[in-house]
């Protein structure tokens, strides 16, 4: 019969899901199509504004830019010099081109070269394994290390590889922060002895944490050739975002209602009991409050980190894109952009998702 | 020996000057099988009263004997239903049943567990909402659960902080008949805490007025001799009823215009006259 109830609950867990699905999706009363189709028409028209607005922006620095390039020409090189310059700038030639904001469909441009380089790169390296398919079967078999492909990485390796360390940093940081902020919550004694030290290191600045990790790991590797990029940035990830994580679950576990601590004690209800059955459940919305903070927090500080630690992700990319100075990196660099914004506001949903699903007081939540 | 004896009880909030002395001098004796109500004002200490008996708070000076041994901590022997329900919300029904079940019958087995369970679900008329969530349901309903939590472990006795106190009168009467019912089948000692006299002189042997605090005391006690089972329309015309009724809310009246007076100071008011803007 018990399992009978836990079968019930997962059927809850279905039905909620439905229900989440069901949120996203428009909804399709009558009432809601106009309110929807309104919502929808404030929305692209405000994109358009904002396409609008940041064409005319870049289009007035472009010009500037232009300008300027020619009267210094004009200045120091006379008319003639001045003449081809602008020619030059009007023909499209990438080598006196202004280097400033691009415009929309510049950037636009650079997504469609971005995603067609992942394209030729991907090719290139279904190509290399199955040309080394043969030899590395061979040198398994002997047991030597198969030859991986090396080459340069494509825009959606980055990504990957930016995605892949948040989560690894985000799971360091939810198995360092939720047990001790259990175990802290639950004494005041404790709570007093760990407080300076969540006051004085909850404050610390991403590139400190990070110059703290590869202090360690730097050691810890020594004598290994192995790349640690992704270790240290994704411990530096955790690290930095964990406090949040912590501070809620200590608050969540220590303000639990007093009437479930009394219901607790009139039941006479173990500690172990108590903890798992009475404490820990009511303090799951405060911890997964924590948890969405945790991960938003990691993936705003992961672009800094990665491009101090070089691993090969967006932070990197973005780095590198500015040093390299080429006459499309600009572009490159707005698309890297939005690409961390979107992925960071649909990790965000996908965080408050899993936050309502848990949390039992959705009204109370709102 | 009584069942359950309060002896000379105090009990003081807090430590030094912002200590505040709730109960005073509180003595009570009940005995096996009897049903007492407490009546008294919103904050005159009721609660505390509540806890003290059941074993959430120990007292400042007095004892609270169980069957001639002193109360330090809960028991299963007694049964609390809180004046706010206290299920825990992200379980269902059955499940906050079932969890106090599991430990008040820690040998039997979750088949015979479940039975107990489906039998007090079916008892407060909750069957069909059985796998619902709390929130899911009526404050009375919720209240019912609460009932049917603390009856499933079988308490000697049955303790109840306004129980019904925040549900309307139609909900109230069926809940209160139902719990009276319970209590007779098998005869628990139940001792009821409210700010209701009617509900009091309905469904108890006794009762006891708690004069409002701070120091509430207990007031003298009033026997209600109307044959069980009582019936609500009838006892309307009563000469007994109308009699405790009346002798009761004169009693309260008269403790209520004391607490007035007590605390009624009279300041002296500024001599102020209006200052005039215009000539």
């Amino acid at each position: 019969m018990e399992q009978e109830m836990v079968l019930k609950n997962e059927n809850s867990l279905t039905s909620s899901l439905k229900q989440m699905l069901l949120k996203l999706t428009p909804s399709i009363k009558k009432d809601g199509i106009i309110k929807s189709l309104k919502n929808t028409g404030i929305t692209l028209l405000s994109i358009l504004l904002f396409i609008g607005l940041w064409q005319m922006g870049s289009k007035a620095l472009y010009n500037k830019e232009a300008n300027y390039r020619v009267e210094i020409a004009l200045q120091e090189q006379g008319e003639a010099a001045a003449v081809a310059e602008r020619a030059c700038i009007e023909s499209g030639d990438s080598t006196c081109q202004p280097n400033t904001l691009p415009s929309p469909s510049q950037v636009w441009a650079s997504l469609q070269s971005l995603i067609a380089d992942h394209k030729v790169i991907r090719a290139d390296k279904a190509a290399f394994v199955e040309k080394m398919a043969v030899t590395n079967e061979k040198m398994i078999s002997q047991g030597q290390d198969p030859i991986v492909y090396t080459g340069r990485a494509s825009f959606v390796d980055i990504v990957l590889t930016s995605i892949k360390t948040v989560f690894a940093g985000f799971l360091l940081a939810m198995f360092i922060a939720v047990p001790i902020g259990i175990v802290i919550g639950l004494s005041p004694s404790l709570r007093s002895a760990f407080n300076w030290f969540i006051q004085i290191f909850k404050p610390v600045s991403p590139v400190v944490w990070y110059l703290l990790v590869f202090m360690i790991v730097k050691t810890l590797y020594i004598g290994d050739s192995s790349d640690n990029a992704f270790v240290i940035s994704f411990i530096s990830v955790g690290l930095c975002a964990m406090w949040a994580t912590l501070v809620n679950t200590a608050m969540g576990v220590s303000s639990v209602d007093k009437d479930y601590i009394n219901v607790a004690k009139v039941l006479k209800l173990g500690t172990f009991q108590k903890v798992f059955k009475v404490i820990l459940p009511s303090s799951l919305p405060l911890i997964f409050t924590g948890l969405r903070i945790t991960l938003s927090v990691a993936w705003m500080v992961l672009i800094a980190i990665e491009l101090l630690a070089q691993s090969q992700g967006l932070g990197l990319f973005v780095w590198e894109e500015f040093q390299n100075g080429a006459n499309d990196s600009n572009s490159k660099i707005i698309v890297a952009m939005f690409v961390i914004g979107i992925i960071g506001f649909l990790l965000d949903r996908l965080m408050l998702a899993v936050q309502n699903m848990v949390s039992f007081n959705k009204n109370e939540m709102a | 020996m009584a069942y359950l004896e309060l002896n000379n009880i105090y009990k003081t909030y807090g430590e030094g000057d912002g200590s505040t002395e709730v109960l005073s001098n509180i003595n009570l004796t009940m005995d096996e099988g009897e049903f007492v109500a407490i009546v008294g004002f919103t904050g005159s200490g009721k609660t505390t009263l509540v806890n003290l008996i059941n074993g959430l708070l120990q007292p400042t000076s007095g004892e609270v004997l169980f069957k001639g041994v002193p109360v330090t901590e809960t028991s299963h022997e007694r049964g609390v239903i809180f004046q706010n329900y206290s299920l825990l919300p992200w379980l269902t029904v059955g499940q906050n049943i079932y969890m106090a079940v599991k430990e008040a019958f820690p040998k039997e087995n979750k088949k015979a567990l479940m039975e107990i369970v489906k039998n007090y679900v079916g008892m407060v008329n909750l069957s069909p909402a059985i796998n619902k969530r709390p929130k899911e349901l009526s404050g009375g309903m919720r209240q019912r659960v609460a009932v049917a939590r603390a009856l499933a472990m079988n308490p000697e006795m049955i303790i109840m902080d306004e129980p019904l106190g925040a549900l309307d009168a139609l909900t109230r009467g069926n809940l209160q008949d139902e719990i009276l019912n319970i209590w007779s089948q098998d005869k628990r000692t139940a001792l009821l805490i409210t700010n209701d006299v009617d509900e009091g002189i309905y469904m108890a042997d006794r009762i006891i007025p708690l004069k409002p605090g701070p120091n509430a005391t207990l007031g003298p006690e009033f026997k209600i001799d109307i044959e069980r089972p009582r019936d609500k329309t009838a006892m309307n015309d009563n000469p007994e009823y109308k009699k405790t009724r009346n002798s009761i809310i004169e009693y309260l009246m008269d403790i209520g215009d004391e607490r007035k007076t007590v605390s009624d100071v009279e300041y002296k008011l500024p001599e102020l006259t209006p200052k005039s803007f215009v000539a």
